[in-house]
C-alpha cells in the first residue's frame, strides 16, 4: 500500500445509544495533508475517529478512502485498507516485547518487507531499538506513544488516525511528536487526521483544522486561520 | 527405593495427561476467557470416533490421526457454532454454555455407542520396563506419552513465540481490541484456539484412555484433573499447565502409591481447593492476569 490517499466522513451520525454525539459531522483529509480536529471533551473528536476507524458503527453517513467505501466495515478491514487508527492513551500490548508490538503492527504488510519496516523503525526511533527485548509494559508514557505510533507506521498506511498523541507527554516530547507528524506528512506523503486537546501545538503543524462543538462541525478553515481567530480560540480552543 | 521410581515415572507420565488437558483448557482461556467445561466431553468423543476407525481398518494410527482431526474440526465448529453466539453475552452465560454442551456430547456419545464401557487399545506395549532385574514401573506407552504430550507443547510454544499466526493468537488473547485496529481478523484467531485446543484435548483422549477404558463419562475425572493442573499453572500460561501437571502428577502418584489408590480423586480436589485458597492466580501467572 502506498501513494497518497485522501479521506472524506460525510454527514456521521454516531454514538453510544441515546443522543448521538456526532450529529451530522463531515469531516476530509486531502492526500498527504495534515487535518487536525479541535474541540473540548465531549465534542465528540474521539468519537469521529472510532467511527472513521471502524471501532464504532456509525448510524448514518459515509466514511471514503479515496474510492473505496469504508462504510461501517469493522476496525480489521479498516485497517487493512490502509488506514491505521492510533486510538488515546494505553494502545500498546503490555504483555508483548517491544519488537513484537513492531513485528504485529507489520503483519499486514507482505512476508519480504517485514524485515525491513522494523530496520526502518528502529532506525527512526532509536530509543524503541534499545528497548526491543524489553515488554511494552515497562515503557514510560512518552517512550509507548512513540512505540504506538511507530506500530501503525509498520503497515506503511496510507492514512493515519491519530488520537490524542500528546496527552500525558512533556512539553519537549509533545514537540517531538508533532515534528514527527509533520515528517511523515513530508517524507512518506501520509495522510493524517489529527485529534487534539493541545490546539496550539496541533495548528502548528496543521494544513487543515476543523472545529467540534457538541458532535457538530463550528468551523472549517485553513490551520492558519483558525490559529488567528482570537473569539474562536477563546471560545473553543482554550488559548 | 524402587517403589520411589516407580512412583515417580508413573506420576510423570499420568502428569502429562493432565497437562493436556490443561493445555487444552489454557488454550481456549487465553483467547475467550472461557472455561471450557466439555473438553472432556470432547475428547471422549473424539475417541469414539478412534475407536471405530481402529476397529474398521485395524490401524491404531489411523484412528490416532483422525482423533486428533476429529478434535481440531470439533472445537472449530463449537466456537463458531455454539460459544460464538454467546460471547456477547453476560461469561456466566458461556459456562452455562460449555456445561450444557457436555452434557449434550456425553448424553449424545451414550445414544450413539451406547453406554457399556470398551476397551481401548494402547499405542506401544503396556508391559512394565525394567533395567535389568529393577522394575522402573512405567511401560514404552507410558514413555510414548509423556514424548507426545511434550512433543505437543514444546510446538505449540514455538508456534506461539517463533510464527505470525502465534504473534496474532498472543495478540488477540492479551487485547482484542488492539489487535483488531492492527488488521488482526481476532474472531479467526478465537477459532483457531478452539481448534488447537480441540486437538489437544484429542491427543489426551488418546492417551488415556487405554487405562479408564472407554464410556461416556471416561474423562469427567481427568478433567478434574486435568482443570486443576491448568489452576495450578495459573490458567493462562501454557508452561504453566505442564508444570502444573506434572506437579500434580507426581504428588497423587505418591499418594496413590504410598497411601491408598482410592485417595487419588480426593487428593486432586484437595489439591484444587488448596491452590484455590493459597494462590489463587496459579504459580506462573500475573495476578492482573486473571480478570474473573
Amino acid at each position: 500500500m502506498s501513494g497518497a490517499a485522501g479521506l472524506a466522513a460525510t454527514d456521521v451520525v454516531a454514538g453510544y445509544g441515546g443522543a448521538p454525539v456526532l450529529d451530522g459531522v463531515s469531516v476530509s483529509a486531502a492526500p498527504a495533508t495534515i487535518t487536525t480536529v479541535l474541540g473540548a471533551n465531549g465534542a465528540g473528536k474521539t468519537t469521529l475517529l472510532r467511527a472513521i476507524g471502524g471501532a464504532l458503527r456509525p448510524r448514518s453517513g459515509r466514511i471514503m478512502l479515496d474510492d473505496l467505501d469504508l462504510t461501517r466495515r469493522p476496525p480489521e478491514d479498516v485497517a487493512r485498507a490502509g488506514v491505521a487508527h492510533v486510538p488515546e492513551g494505553q494502545g500498546v500490548i503490555t504483555e508483548l516485547t517491544v519488537e513484537e508490538n513492531l513485528r504485529l503492527g507489520a503483519l499486514l504488510q507482505p512476508r519480504p518487507r517485514r524485515a525491513a519496516a522494523l530496520a526502518d523503525a528502529y532506525q527512526r526511533f532509536a530509543v524503541l531499538a534499545d528497548r526491543r527485548r524489553r515488554l511494552a509494559g515497562t515503557l514510560s508514557g512518552g517512550e509507548r506513544q512513540i512505540l504506538v505510533i511507530a506500530r501503525a507506521l509498520m503497515s506503511a498506511p496510507r492514512v493515519l488516525l491519530l488520537d490524542e498523541p500528546s496527552l500525558g507527554l512533556a512539553p519537549r516530547i509533545v514537540t517531538q511528536v508533532m515534528e514527527l507528524i509533520r515528517q511523515l506528512r513530508d517524507e512518506a506523503g501520509l495522510t493524517v487526521l489529527l485529534v487534539e486537546q493541545n490546539a496550539r501545538s496541533a495548528l502548528s503543524i496543521a494544513d487543515q483544522g476543523v472545529v467540534l462543538n457538541l458532535g457538530r462541525v463550528v468551523a472549517k478553515a485553513d490551520a492558519a486561520e483558525l490559529a488567528a481567530d482570537e473569539a474562536l480560540r477563546r471560545h473553543y480552543l482554550g488559548f | 527405593m524402587q517403589e520411589f521410581v516407580e512412583f515417580t515415572l508413573g506420576g510423570i507420565s499420568s502428569g502429562m495427561i493432565y497437562a493436556a488437558i490443561g493445555l487444552s483448557l489454557v488454550l481456549i482461556w487465553r483467547g475467550t476467557r472461557v472455561l471450557n467445561y466439555a473438553q472432556g466431553g470432547m475428547a471422549m468423543f473424539t475417541a469414539y470416533v478412534a475407536l471405530t476407525v481402529i476397529n474398521h481398518t485395524g490401524n491404531y494410527w489411523l484412528g490416532f490421526v483422525v482423533a486428533l482431526a476429529a478434535g481440531l474440526v470439533l472445537g472449530a465448529f463449537l466456537e463458531r457454532t455454539v460459544i460464538r453466539p454467546a460471547a456477547s453475552k453476560p461469561p456466566l452465560n458461556l459456562v452455562i454454555v460449555t456445561v450444557g454442551l457436555l452434557i449434550f456430547i456425553e448424553g449424545l456419545a451414550g445414544i450413539i455407542y451406547g453406554g457399556s464401557f470398551r476397551s481401548f487399545p494402547p499405542a506401544f506395549s503396556i508391559n512394565g520396563l525394567s533395567i535389568g532385574s529393577f522394575d522402573l514401573g512405567i511401560t514404552r506407552n507410558d514413555i510414548f506419552t509423556a514424548a507426545a504430550v511434550l512433543a505437543a507443547a514444546l510446538l505449540l510454544a514455538a508456534m506461539f513465540r517463533l510464527t505470525p499466526v502465534g504473534l496474532r493468537m498472543r495478540a488477540t488473547a492479551f487485547s482484542p481490541a488492539i489487535s483488531r485496529l492492527l488488521g488482526v481478523r481476532v474472531g479467526r484467531m478465537l477459532t483457531l484456539g478452539w481448534a488447537l485446543a480441540g486437538l489437544i484435548g484429542a491427543l489426551a483422549g488418546m492417551l488415556v484412555t487405554p487405562q479408564t477404558f472407554l464410556y461416556p463419562n471416561s474423562m469427567d475425572q481427568i478433567f478434574v484433573l486435568g482443570f486443576t493442573a491448568a489452576v495450578i499453572g495459573g490458567l493462562d500460561s501454557p508452561v504453566g499447565s505442564v508444570i502444573g501437571g506434572l506437579l500434580l502428577g507426581v504428588v497423587l502418584s505418591y499418594a496413590s502409591g504410598y497411601l491408598g489408590s482410592q485417595l487419588v480423586q480426593i487428593f486432586g480436589l484437595a489439591a484444587l481447593v488448596l491452590v484455590l485458597m493459597v494462590r489463587p492466580s496459579g504459580l506462573f501467572s500475573t495476578a492482573a492476569a486473571r480478570r474473573v
